[in-house]
């Protein structure tokens, strides 16, 4: 049926390059793509696919080091090339574009009633002031409470879900013919992402629109689009509709992304295995405001009253939203933060260990982080941030014996150990991950807090650094907490689960009850939102 | 980027950079920065290897040559030579009859009506001009000498200011004292400055607000006004000029450090030195040191010419080093006082001065654009 | 705003206070003083001066009543002018000072943004080149050399303007000195308009501007504008307390009755009064110029708008 409807939107033979110092980089070699009225195409490739460099080049938006070639043609309109002037009779009229990050793709100096005015104001000639009815209108539609009220706010005074719907309403203002989305949910938490994308597919529904969504999840586009564009390295890997591609996948590639999806489960430890690390009703606050001379303005409990017992070879994983407490949780566990409760370590009463106290501890009670590009430090070299922990905790070392160490360390995480004289931005995230996970493991620890530690990586990177920590955890019997927002994630490592939501547990037990039977309504919801979509 | 299948494959075989070796590449690739760099080196040789090249210090002086304007041709010239030897000659009583200049030697033939004595070399010799005079022959039966002996000739590429001093030697004095007192003065100010900034941003809370609040405070001193209060009150040492104007310039200084080492306490890394049980303090000289490093480079080159303007701002209220020591402030302020009677006077220490804080300016950008490269 | 408006002026009075007397002891901790002429006074009538002046008294006392006299605005006689207090010296120079340095302060921000919002927007151009250049050198060639250049091309060569003096306070006699005054302040607002303006051109919210079609102009001045005055007007306050309390340099070479020389005369002659009278009037000028620069930039960023 899709086949009789009329091609809006034909793309051939586009490239797009960009001029670097070290010479000319191709970022999209060559590809074919049609939209047709009213479809929901989806564009899916992991970084560095160069599916949102597509669009951009389309728009006119690529930086001054950009260049595109090729044909894109808009209703038989040429689009590359065109004067800026025409050019933007299309852009922001008849196709449209929402952003992968709504913090930041509004105007923090303007109301947000004036941000969506602006294109109509433009393209249909008119004042502000007339515009304003189109606006509230607009505002009631994407959803926002009180659009009478709203209208006035600035950005900074909405969550990131309502700017989003800013955002939409702002592409929806003048009937658009396309809607683009550049990964529209993936700063969202996984609830708000659902609405996002319901909110899409009612509007579309209406409007009837063309939509193009760029992703990189998989899991969104199954539900939302009738179409999929795979891409890979600046090329199309293979097209087809969502139900060919899901069911009859043709390329290695699209069969790959498709099996990343993290699988498997993990056998709870016996019930008598040792306790190893025990947190009691902790708690931890935070200071707000803080004004002078130690005016603060109050405090905020991130962590409120959670226990929490790890037993020896467990994965504990730890669930929730931003703001959920549950990071911090992570690192009150590891007395990093100034928190209350009862502490213990194995058998050890740590509650009232102060830092130097904990600091023979620490080798024993690891941390990896979710950003692997903030948690290595850019000025040192991958052997000297590994063996770190070993200049602290067995300083008799010898150079030699510690490099030996490092060169263990890297192989055990799948890494060549010529990469320890290597500066940490010369990896990849997936790599940087794994020198994170050597830093920690190089101690020979019993524990280690895995805080979101796949959240920054490609769905098939994920899966790697999972099978890495899983293979870890048989061959050395570590105990894992593992934190996440990505129930998939969650479900895959851990055997037990506990969910929080501002800084309380909603819920805990084993993995498979929680998964298959979940008790409250929260719970139910992060699953509903987190598998339907 | 995507490392797909082949988690362990390393980057391709590039050489290995550090984050300082790939900056230093793109300094070397950014054109003006380098010229700048090449530019500063040569002034630097200039004023600190130069003065071993001339014959002139900086506080000789040619009474006989005062303001006279640059000149490539050795002073004095041959005509001026020929009216100095003929008034040496008339207070000798000889006539002269030949005279003639050779790079520094000088032939002269003088007769008289009666025998001259050899012993009127000396009169020769005492004009400031004439050295070494001798007799090389003696003809009519003494009535006529030949005289030969070498010519002082002084080159003053520069001109002379008005004590008669070479210019040239007092600009690579003034370049000295100018470059020693920037460097110094930074030196003093990045001390204070990372030292008080770190503590801070590293402490934060309650002592971090006082510290903050202090430096607050001695923004609304008027700060040059503190240097001029300083300086008049407490003398006028070199060493005194550049701790004092070093002890006012730090305040910027702090606050870089203190917000590097803020938002350096919230990267991941830091805590990742936390949580494998390093102590503040080598936290601090691991991570927090070696990664403010860029900005607090960049920010050393703005300091040093805004340095150097301050001194030469005091040596223009005649509140800079003590004479006969010079800066390029101090020469300037003097060739501006005689821009119409001696305009080289300014021309020459400006010239130095404009391309030193120029060349500071677009090294500085350079190394900014380096060590911070936004637009990839 | 009227409650930000008035803590912040509460603020000020510890911030001024700590000021005075910071510098009123490191002055009176240095050597010499304002009657140590070259020439020695009979002691007699020194002994006289000082009692006159009260240099006599013990060092906290002064301190005490200088603090009170303060308060109610009397600032003390100067040593040096004997017929004026501080209070009329100030007083007759700041006009002067004001008028100059406030069409200089209006020259070098209209100027420097417009100067530098060009040269952002056609980064790496010619005319980039040309603005950054002589930025540069507006950065770096001290106003004492601009001054007497000034003077000699356009007042003594070209005859076209007078050579100093503040005349019938025209502008015909304002120009030069304001020029040399300007110059750097102008050149520090081009580089910084110029650098935060690329920076706000490559923001995301530009990016949205330009994706909706919105026309060049609209995208400049409307949004990208907006953003890149912020550093500005922050920069505005330490400029405008520069320029309008005086240079010292300017009005010594232009010959101009205002309030810049007082300070240095004041310090080479250690008239105490005069100096302290300098440092209250500065002061009080930074105070008041970074209130009403928080106060505008509450106006342009919602994000710190001051309840």
């Amino acid at each position: 049926m899709e086949e009789n409807k009329e091609t809006i939107l034909s793309v051939k033979n586009l490239k797009v390059s960009f001029s670097t110092p070290d010479g000319t980089v191709e970022a999209v070699k060559g590809i074919d793509l049609d939209v047709k009225a009213g479809e929901t195409i989806a564009v899916v490739g992991e970084s560095g696919s160069g599916k949102s460099q597509t669009m951009m080049g389309i728009m006119g938006l690529l930086a001054a080091n950009g260049a595109v070639e090729g044909s894109a043609r808009y209703r038989g309109q040429e689009l590359v090339g065109l004067p800026l002037d025409s050019l933007n009779k299309v852009r922001g009229a008849r196709i449209t574009m929402i952003f992968q990050e709504p913090m930041t793709s509004l105007d923090p100096l303007y109301t947000i009633g004036r941000q969506i005015a602006e294109p109509i104001v433009h393209h249909r000639g008119g004042s502000f002031k007339e515009a304003r009815v189109r606006v509230l209108e607009l505002l009631e539609l994407v959803g926002i409470p009180e659009p009478g009220r709203r209208i006035d706010s600035y950005p900074h005074e909405l969550s990131g879900g309502q700017r989003q719907r800013v955002m939409i309403a702002m592409a929806l203002a003048n009937d658009p013919d396309i809607l683009i989305a550049d990964e529209p949910t993936t700063a969202l938490d996984v609830t708000i992402q659902a609405q996002i994308l319901d909110l899409l597919n009612s509007l579309q529904a209406r409007f009837g629109m063309a939509v193009v969504l760029i992703t990189h999840d998989l899991g969104i586009v199954r539900h939302f689009a009738s179409r999929v564009v795979v891409m890979r390295r600046g090329e199309v890997v293979e097209t087809g509709t969502t139900a060919d591609i899901f069911e009859r996948p043709q390329a290695d590639y699209t069969r790959m992304l498709l099996a990343a999806e993290p699988s498997g489960h993990k056998p709870a430890p016996a019930d008598n295995a040792p306790i190893i690390l025990e947190g009691r009703n902790v708690a931890v606050d935070y200071a707000t405001g803080g004004g002078l001379f130690g005016r603060s303005a109050g405090t905020f409990r991130a962590v409120d009253g959670v226990s929490i017992r790890l037993r020896q070879g467990q994965t504990i994983g730890i669930v929730g939203e931003s703001g959920s407490g549950k990071s911090t949780l992570g690192r009150a566990l590891l007395r990093l933060v100034p928190s209350s409760g009862r502490y213990n370590f194995e058998t050890t009463d740590i509650s009232d260990f102060g830092r130097a106290a904990m600091r023979p501890l620490r080798r024993e009670l690891q941390l990896v982080f979710q950003d692997p590009y903030g948690s290595l430090s850019p000025r040192q070299t991958v052997g000297e941030i590994i063996t770190e922990g070993l200049y602290v905790h067995e300083p008799q070392l010898s150079r030699a014996a510690r490099d030996k160490r490092a060169i263990e360390a890297l192989r055990e995480v799948g890494l060549d150990p010529a990469a320890r004289n290597r500066y940490p931005h010369e990896f990849s995230g997936g790599q940087r991950q794994r020198i994170a996970i050597a830093r920690a493991i190089i101690l020979k620890p019993k524990v280690v807090i895995l805080d979101e530690p796949t959240s920054a990586l490609d769905r098939s990177v994920q899966g790697q650094v999972i099978d890495l920590l899983r293979d870890l955890q048989n061959k050395n019997g570590l105990s894992y907490i593992f934190i996440s927002h990505d129930l998939s994630v969650i479900k895959a490592m851990s055997d037990y689960v506990v969910v929080m939501k501002d800084g309380k547990i909603v819920e805990e037990g084993e993995t498979e009850a929680i998964f298959e039977a979940p008790r409250e309504t929260y719970t139910q919801a992060l699953m509903s939102a987190a598998f339907t979509a | 980027m995507t490392d797909i299948l082949t988690p362990a494959a390393l980057p391709p075989e590039t050489a290995s950079r550090s984050l300082f070796q790939l900056a230093a590449l793109r300094f070397r690739r950014n054109r003006a920065a380098m010229a700048s760099c090449i530019m500063l080196v040569l002034i630097a040789l200039f004023s600190f290897v130069g003065p071993y090249f001339i014959s002139h210090s900086y506080d000789q002086v040619f009474p006989s040559y005062v303001s006279i304007p640059p000149s490539l041709e050795p002073r004095p010239d041959a005509s001026s030579l020929q009216d100095v030897m003929e008034s040496v000659a008339s207070r000798a009583r000889v006539e002269l009859k030949e005279f003639a200049v050779e790079g520094q030697i000088f032939t002269a033939t003088v007769t008289s009506d009666k025998p001259v004595d050899p012993r009127t070399t000396r009169y020769f010799d005492r004009a400031n001009e004439f050295d070494g005079t001798q007799v090389v022959a003696t003809e009519d039966d003494g009535r006529t000498l030949k005289l030969t002996g070498s010519v002082s000739r002084e080159y003053f590429l520069f001109g002379t200011d008005s004590n008669g001093r070479d210019l040239m030697a007092r600009v690579m004095l003034g370049g000295q004292i100018s470059i020693a007192v920037g460097l110094l003065a930074s030196l003093v100010s990045l001390s204070i400055g990372v030292l008080y900034g770190a503590t801070s941003g590293y402490i934060g809370g309650r002592v971090d607000n006082v510290m903050m609040r202090f430096v607050e405070i001695l923004y609304s001193l008027p700060f040059v006004f503190l240097v001029v209060v300083l300086v008049v009150f407490f003398g006028r040492s070199f060493i005194l000029i550049f701790l004092v104007i070093g002890a006012v310039e730090w305040l910027d200084m702090a606050r870089i450090v203190r917000g590097q080492t803020l938002t350096l306490k919230r990267r991941e890394f830091v805590s990742a030195a936390q949580a494998l049980g390093l102590t503040d303090w080598q936290i601090i000289r691991r991570h927090i040191i070696p990664n403010t490093i860029g900005p607090v480079v960049v920010f050393v080159t703005v300091v040093v010419p805004k340095v150097i303007l301050l001194e030469s701002f005091l040596s223009f209220l005649g509140l800079g080093v003590q004479a006969p020591l010079t800066s390029w402030g101090a020469l300037i302020a003097e060739g501006a006082n005689n821009i119409q009677s001696s305009p080289w006077l300014l021309i020459f220490p400006t010239i130095f001065f404009v391309l030193t804080l120029f060349s500071l300016n677009f090294a500085g950008d350079g190394l900014r654009d380096a060590l911070d490269p936004k637009d990839r | 705003m009227i409650s930000f408006v008035l803590r912040r002026l509460a603020s000020a009075v510890p911030t001024l206070f700590i000021v005075v007397t910071i510098s009123f002891f490191l002055m009176r901790f240095a050597p010499g003083g304002p009657f140590n002429l070259e020439r020695p006074l009979p002691p007699q009538t020194m002994a006289n001066l000082m009692r006159t002046y009260h240099l006599d008294q013990p060092l906290w006392s002064q301190y005490l009543t200088y603090i009170g006299n303060a308060v109610t605005g009397d600032f003390g006689p100067s040593y040096i002018y004997k017929d004026n207090t501080v209070f009329e010296l100030i007083g007759k120079g700041l006009p002067y000072s004001l008028q100059l340095g406030g069409y200089a302060l209006l020259l070098a921000l209209v100027g420097g943004v417009l100067a530098g919002t060009i040269a952002a927007l056609r980064q790496n151009s010619a005319f980039d080149f040309l603005i950054m250049s002589v930025s540069t050198v507006g950065v770096t060639v001290p106003n004492f050399v601009v001054g007497p250049v000034l003077t000699l091309i356009f007042a003594i060569s070209l005859a076209w303007l007078p050579a100093g003096s503040w005349g019938d306070g025209s502008l015909r006699f304002l120009i030069l000195p304001m020029i040399a005054l300007a110059l750097p302040q102008l050149a520090v607002f081009a580089r910084l308009t110029r650098g935060s303006m690329i920076e706000a051109m490559h923001t995301d919210h530009i990016r949205t501007a330009r994706a909706y079609g919105l026309p060049s102009r609209v995208v400049v001045v409307t949004h990208a504008m907006r953003a890149a005055m912020l550093p500005v007007v922050s920069y505005l306050a330490p400029a405008a307390a520069a320029l309008l309390t005086g240079s010292a340099v300017i009005e010594t070479i232009f010959t101009i009755p205002g309030v810049g020389r007082y300070f240095v005369l004041g310090a080479i002659n250690r008239d105490y009064t005069l100096v302290m009278g300098t440092v209250v009037l500065i002061a009080i000028f930074v105070i008041v110029f970074n209130l009403l620069v928080d106060i505008l930039y509450g106006l342009l960023d919602p994000r710190v708008r001051h309840d």
